[in-house]
């Protein structure tokens, strides 16, 4: 059998599994309609706030083929400052609703551009003076950098769990929880936002450009280190606004919050196809509501479970992901 | 370090470049005046592409000086030397394969301050390779060798060049393909587009160009007009296979 026919095979069963998957979803949510949609919302909202930060893991790799592991950790930076500005500002679940609003809206935009800062700092400091190294340097030194961020922050707000006011609350608007309903109106905007900055400004076609080749993008007259300095200013304004976010649906956050949900985003930017911002998208919210419907059908305890197990498939029989473009270059 | 023939577009003066702890450049001296097509010829490994990189500011020489439009190049970036007219299309094209001709033609336009005259610049491009009209909608990954060399060299004319690198334009492609880029590159030139042509394939660069230097392991052994190079008993035997 040729790898053509393999591969052929592989996605035909593929498509069986995935329409196995759906029959089953159709049959659990006929049983229980309200269940099912509240776990979608659900599943959305997760899937959005993956979605933020996967974008950060996808650009990246896309533009210097390094996986950032500290991006999961800019990601809880942005969760705990956005807490430590509630707190500090005194907004509390009792404030007023004005109160409260504008809090949500000047954190995100503070703790954006704080991320977004770390993040090129990071890249600055850590990865730049790498950048003719083997590859395994910078990876190392971004492990690294993911353990000096989440120690810091362990060193400034200690090693349990910090609450974070309740300002949204858990009111609902037709069967929706508000909380839901702000994630999204924060992640769309957001999303059409960068998508529509890497087609169509100047920067973003630089961006581009130097991903599909630097040397080229170089002889082009475009500035490759301000490229990439852009690349990791986005990921992290990203990374912010989910850690805001995460911070206030959660209303907890703790030192080591990038670890898990920075796995889950890492998957799903390798589910989508790295590299790849529409898959990476796609793939947020397939992990998000796979993780929301596990949790309710199939037992809360298997759900890592079944998310690292799609992790290991894909990368052994799709390793260019779910939307991964085949190598289009020729000689 | 005389400037007394201070005519010269661009002037190498014994320019020596490492790569690590290997010498690629071992003092290389040579000069491109206006309106001129120069061609670099000599085999693989002579230090061509190199040169091609150092003038560019791809690589930094690690001594000697190069002069571009009567400036010191050491402290002008690669941004730069686009800004004031160098453009280069690269040795294997490296076009950008996931976008489309069109947007490849409008990278090569990124430095340009007047964006109001890049769409009739790219009219002007697509009359001279009708085939890229053609194909503006494809993405460069997926054209033909001869194809994406004509892109290669549409992008870089896109800039608007004083000074035109050309870097292997001939390889890999097909004889009637060759004959038609290189007609090209005569064509540009006489539009007053000065070129520096690396090459492998003596015969064609020299044919077309006004002066030539030939580069072994990292230094220049021979120079001459295009005509005298092509009569030399050297060349002949070493470049052209006779």
């Amino acid at each position: 059998m040729s790898a053509a026919q393999k591969q052929v095979v592989i996605d035909r069963t593929g498509q069986l599994f995935g329409c196995f998957v759906l029959l089953s979803l159709f049959i659990v949510a006929a049983k229980d309609p309200a269940t099912f949609v509240g776990q979608t919302t659900i599943g959305i909202t997760n899937g959005a706030l993956l979605a933020l930060i996967a974008l950060g893991y996808t650009m990246v790799y896309g533009i210097i083929e390094l996986i950032n592991f500290a991006h999961a950790d800019v990601f809880m930076m942005g969760s705990m400052l956005g807490m430590q500005l509630i707190v500090s500002m005194g907004v509390s679940a009792q404030s007023g609703v004005f109160a409260k609003g504008a809090i949500i809206v000047v954190g995100l935009v503070i703790c954006m551009v704080a991320c977004a800062l770390i993040n090129v700092a990071i890249e600055k400091i850590a990865y730049k003076p790498l950048r003719n190294a083997p590859p395994l340097a910078p990876l190392i030194t971004a492990i690294g950098m993911s353990f000096i961020l989440a120690n810091l922050a362990q060193k400034i707000w200690g090693p349990s769990q910090v609450s974070v006011p309740d300002l949204i609350g858990n009111g609902s608007i037709a069967g929706v929880r508000i909380k839901d309903i702000v994630v999204i109106m924060v992640t769309a905007p957001l999303l059409v936002g960068l998508t529509w900055f890497v087609t169509n400004t100047r920067q973003g076609k630089a961006m581009r450009a130097t991903a599909q080749d630097q040397g080229a993008a170089a002889i082009m007259g475009i500035d490759v280190n301000r490229t990439i300095s852009l690349t990791f200013l986005l990921g992290g304004l990203l990374a912010g606004a989910s850690g805001v976010l995460y911070a206030l649906v959660n209303t907890t956050t703790v030192w080591n919050a990038g670890f898990k949900n920075g796995l889950f985003a890492f998957t799903a930017a390798v589910l989508g196809g790295i590299g790849n911002l529409r898959g990476a998208v796609i793939g947020a919210l397939l992990i998000g509501l796979i993780q929301a419907y596990s949790a309710a059908y199939v037992g809360d305890r298997w759900t890592d479970v079944v998310i690292f197990s799609i992790l290991v498939m894909v990368l052994v029989f799709r390793p260019t992901g779910l939307l991964g473009e085949q190598e289009i270059t020729r000689a | 370090m005389s400037s007394s023939s201070g005519q010269a577009m661009l002037k190498l003066d014994a320019v020596e470049a490492w790569y690590g702890s290997i010498q690629a450049l071992k003092g290389i001296t040579l000069e491109v005046n206006e309106g001129e097509i120069i061609s670099l010829i000599g085999s693989n490994g002579a230090g061509k592409t190199t040169t091609m990189k150092t003038i560019h500011g791809l690589m930094k020489p690690k001594a000697g000086r190069i002069e571009y439009l009567g400036r010191d190049t050491a402290k002008i970036s690669t941004q730069e030397l686009v800004q004031m007219g160098m453009a280069q299309s690269p040795e294997g094209r490296r076009v950008f394969p996931k976008m489309t001709v069109l947007e490849n033609l409008e990278m090569g336009a990124f430095q340009r301050e007047d964006q109001s005259e890049v769409a009739s610049d790219i009219e002007d491009i697509y009359e001279m390779f009708p085939r890229l009209r053609e194909r503006k909608e494809q993405k460069a990954g997926l054209m033909s060798g001869g194809e994406q060399q004509m892109l290669a060299m549409g992008r870089a004319l896109m800039a608007r060049p004083r000074l035109l690198l050309l870097d292997e334009p001939s390889m890999g492609l097909a004889p009637l393909v060759i004959q038609q880029i290189f007609d090209i590159i005569v064509e540009i030139n006489r539009k007053g587009t000065t070129v520096l042509l690396v090459e492998q394939n003596a015969n064609v660069a020299l044919a077309i160009s006004h002066r030539a230097y030939v580069l072994e392991t990292g230094t220049v052994v021979l120079e001459g007009t295009g005509k005298e190079l092509l009569a030399s008993d050297a060349v002949r035997k070493a470049y052209l296979g006779e």
